[in-house]
């Protein structure tokens, strides 16, 4: 491609993007999730997932994950922007890999699966701290927490055994040892 | 225990704690009780605006030129939705407004109820917060934090979305003060640390290459950052450059300042931009309309870059020093530690910068802001430095519509007072300039008050004249009508083969007559010589003007960066057009 000469509205070199988990803690009020993704969509960020919730009932905050991708530009410019907003009290980031911070995503499966069927799928889910839910003759219905990447893996996996239907949270996040988020 | 009062008195009590004197709005269905409960207040004057969106840009001229926030009223549905644009405004070039809006009842909400709209969906990416209130005993402490938000900071757009119930509701006031503190956009002033000072000098010392680059932050941060601002360049002899927001921080016509840089900036700005070995920006935030092409912006220096805003520091450039502070506060140490350890510094620097101040001397020797001037018609440059001749010896507060005309009026207007210059300059909105200028006249009576404009943007928001009629604001319209939207022309001139798709406006009005119906004074100046005359005129009178400038219609705004072509090479006049590339086309 011939090199561009233009003054304006060039798009600048777009550096390499890292996957980060953004940690906010938010005051629980009407609005503030859109507000959250409004700042998202509204500058171009992408949100891979999210996961929400009240965490304190008296102070009523909520703690939001978010997985999100971009240069490490965009990245600070997402934390940066997100400590503006009036609602967030702060804000945690984390590349993703990072080695003191534990992640974890919930997924539900439903099969349609005998019995025999279901032992199978017992057995590969055996190491994700499988909870059986649900079971019929016909149907059998699982809980998993594990990795991203590894529900991921295994929803391709159970398709093979039935698998009707898949819902999931998005990522959740918590540092190792003694030490919190600050 | 306190009195209990309806949520409408609330709302004034709130404003009157505030010391807020005016408010621009329109009333409607949803503010109905708001507006009953005026008459109880005498120290809360009400400016009946034509159109919302003229309410939130007069709030807006009102807001730049005293330095205090606009205060904005509107109803329900359509009064939000006109009033969007403004905020937008503001939220671009963080100007501080409170706009307070009605909402239906709130077991209405939610119903597709007459004049209903998600107001505090449609304005949460245009405000810097918002608030619908629903309870009416928070009603206080949501007004006086909304007045804390659109303050501190980096300023900008609040709105407090109020249910018709919710202002007939008796509740208790209470005055309650800095809920914010904790926030990080509240005025952290971040206090620097001697060495931090010492690394922001040392870098000064170093540099043979200096240029400081200021913009509006340094306005919004109060006269002291100024006054410390023209201090500090004074101290170092560096030269500097300034936004578009920033003109009037310092003085326009001192010989260090190179005047505008940008799109539209003078030759020896943006080449001391593109050359310079360190860039101390103060106050502005490498605006795309600045910097050109990212990658090739100012590729040999060292970037100081001092902001309250810390999203604005490495959003669109890296620098190597960012400094998180309001101006006035940053600039006050460092002049007070330069002081205490460079005494001799101008000397030595002198002999340091003279190679440099050489260069900029030969880009200054273009001329790059020359025009050729005509006895027959009038050039609109012509216009802009006559009015700058014969009204430059008064307190001017000059507001600008968008387009051809604002640039003109920046490259050739000179200002030497921070609060004077009062233009859209992120969000671009035509109409911005005649109910600006009625702000400015509220918040300046008796100073002169000048909207430089173009006939077609200034027919955007020709409706609020009756506004300037009716509250008795001299305001000046000075149309340099050429009877094409200008810019949209010139661009259409170099880079879409003069194919010049709607922008000429047929069937313009007569100004003359037009101000006439109005009820104020219209006066029209075709030729260059009877030009000073009906300006001295346009002065004298103590009445709202329009006046009709007819320029020449073909004039292009130059210097120019054009499209395609990279930040130091600028079009200086039509003698030197170029062919523009295809790829230069494509780009805005």
């Amino acid at each position: 491609m011939p090199k561009s000469k233009s003054a304006y509205s060039i798009p600048g070199k777009i550096g390499k993007t890292e996957r980060h988990i953004i940690v906010v803690w938010v005051d629980n009020e009407a609005g503030v999730l859109a507000r959250i993704a409004g700042l998202f969509s509204g500058r171009g960020y992408n949100i891979e997932s999210l996961a929400v919730a009240e965490v304190d009932k008296k102070k009523h905050i909520s703690r939001i994950t978010i997985v999100t991708e971009g240069t490490p530009q965009v990245i600070e410019q997402i934390n940066l922007q997100l400590k503006k907003l009036i609602p967030v009290h702060k804000v945690a980031d984390f590349k993703s890999g990072e080695k003191d911070i534990l992640f974890r995503e919930l997924a539900l499966f439903k099969m349609l699966a005998n019995s025999k069927k279901q032992e199978k799928i017992k057995k590969m889910c055996k190491k994700f701290n499988l909870v059986v839910l649900d079971k019929t003759k016909k149907s059998f219905v699982i809980q998993v927490t594990a990795l991203r990447a590894e529900i991921d893996k295994l929803a391709l996996d159970l398709k093979r055994y039935g698998l009707i239907s898949t819902s999931r949270t998005g990522s959740v996040a918590m540092t190792k040892g003694a030490k919190i988020f600050n | 225990m306190s009195k209990l009062i309806s949520g409408a008195e609330i709302v004034f009590k709130a404003l009157e704690d505030q010391k807020v004197e005016y408010i621009f709005g329109y009333p409607g269905g949803a503010v109905l009780p708001i507006y009953d409960e005026l008459k109880n207040h005498k120290s809360v004057k009400h400016i009946l605006a034509r159109h919302e969106q003229g309410a939130g840009h007069a709030a807006e001229g009102y807001a730049r030129s005293s330095g205090k926030p606009g205060v904005l009223l509107v109803t329900s549905g359509p009064g939000a939705t006109n009033a969007v644009t403004a905020l937008t405004d503001a939220y671009m070039d963080s100007v501080p407004l409170v706009c307070i809006s009605g909402q239906v009842p709130t077991h209405l909400i939610g119903t597709d109820a007459f004049q209903e709209c998600d107001t505090t969906g449609i304005t949460r990416p245009c405000t810097k917060h918002n608030w619908l209130v629903k309870d009416v005993n928070d009603l206080s402490r949501v007004l006086h934090l909304a007045f804390e938000v659109a303050t501190t900071g980096r300023p900008g757009p609040v709105l407090v979305d109020i249910p018709k119930d919710v202002q007939f509701k008796k509740g208790k006031y209470k005055f309650i003060k800095n809920s914010l503190k904790k926030k990080l956009n509240g005025k952290v002033t971040q206090k620097l640390s001697n060495n931090e000072l010492d690394k922001f000098i040392d870098l000064m010392k170093k540099s043979s290459k200096p240029i400081f680059y200021t913009g509006g932050g340094v306005i919004n941060s109060g006269p002291d950052a100024s006054k410390y601002l023209r201090e500090l360049v004074s101290l170092t002899g560096f030269p500097i450059t300034s936004t578009l927001q920033g003109l009037g921080a310092y003085p326009g016509d001192d010989p260090q300042f190179l005047g505008m840089l940008g799109m539209h900036g003078t030759f020896e700005a943006n080449n001391a931009m593109h050359d310079c070995d360190l860039m101390i920006n103060i106050g502005a935030r490498f605006d795309d309309r600045i910097t050109g092409k990212v990658d090739e912006f100012s590729p040999k220096s060292k970037k100081i870059h001092v902001d309250i805003d810390p999203s604005s520091i490495g959003k669109n450039i890296k620098v190597d020093l960012a400094v998180v502070s309001d101006v006035a506060e940053l600039l006050k140490n460092l002049i007070k530690r330069f002081k205490e350890k460079n005494k001799n510094f101008l000397n030595s620097n002198k002999q340091k910068t003279s190679k440099w101040w050489e260069q900029i001397d030969k880009w200054r020797e273009k001329k790059s802001l020359n025009f050729i001037n005509s006895n027959k018609i009038i050039k609109p440059q012509h216009a802009v430095q006559r009015l700058y001749e014969l009204t430059k010896d008064q307190d001017t507060f000059i507001t600008t519509e968008v387009g051809q005309h604002q640039m003109w009026a920046a490259q050739h207007y000179k200002f030497n007072k921070p609060n004077r210059w009062m233009t859209s300059g992120g969000l671009g909105t035509m109409g911005y300039g005649l109910p600006a200028a009625i702000g400015v006249q509220i918040a300046n009576p008796g100073k002169l008050v000048v909207d430089i404009a173009g006939e077609a943007s200034v027919l955007m928001t020709m409706q609020e004249m009756s506004t300037a009629v009716q509250y008795r604001l001299p305001i000046k319209i000075f149309i340099l009508n050429n009877e094409y939207m200008g810019m949209v022309r010139q661009w259409q001139e170099l880079l879409h083969e003069k194919n010049y798709s709607e922008s000429y406006t047929a069937a313009l009005p007569d100004f003359v007559k037009l101000a006439e119906s109005y009820g104020c004074v219209g006066i029209r100046a075709k030729t260059p010589d009877e030009l000073d005359e009906k300006i001295k005129e346009m002065i004298g009178v103590q009445k709202p003007v329009i006046f009709d400038c007819v320029v020449d219609k073909s004039e292009n705004c130059f210097p120019m960066i054009p499209s395609g072509k990279p930040h130091n090479q600028m079009i200086l006049g039509p003698e030197e057009d170029e062919e523009i590339s295809d790829e230069g086309k494509i780009l805005v």
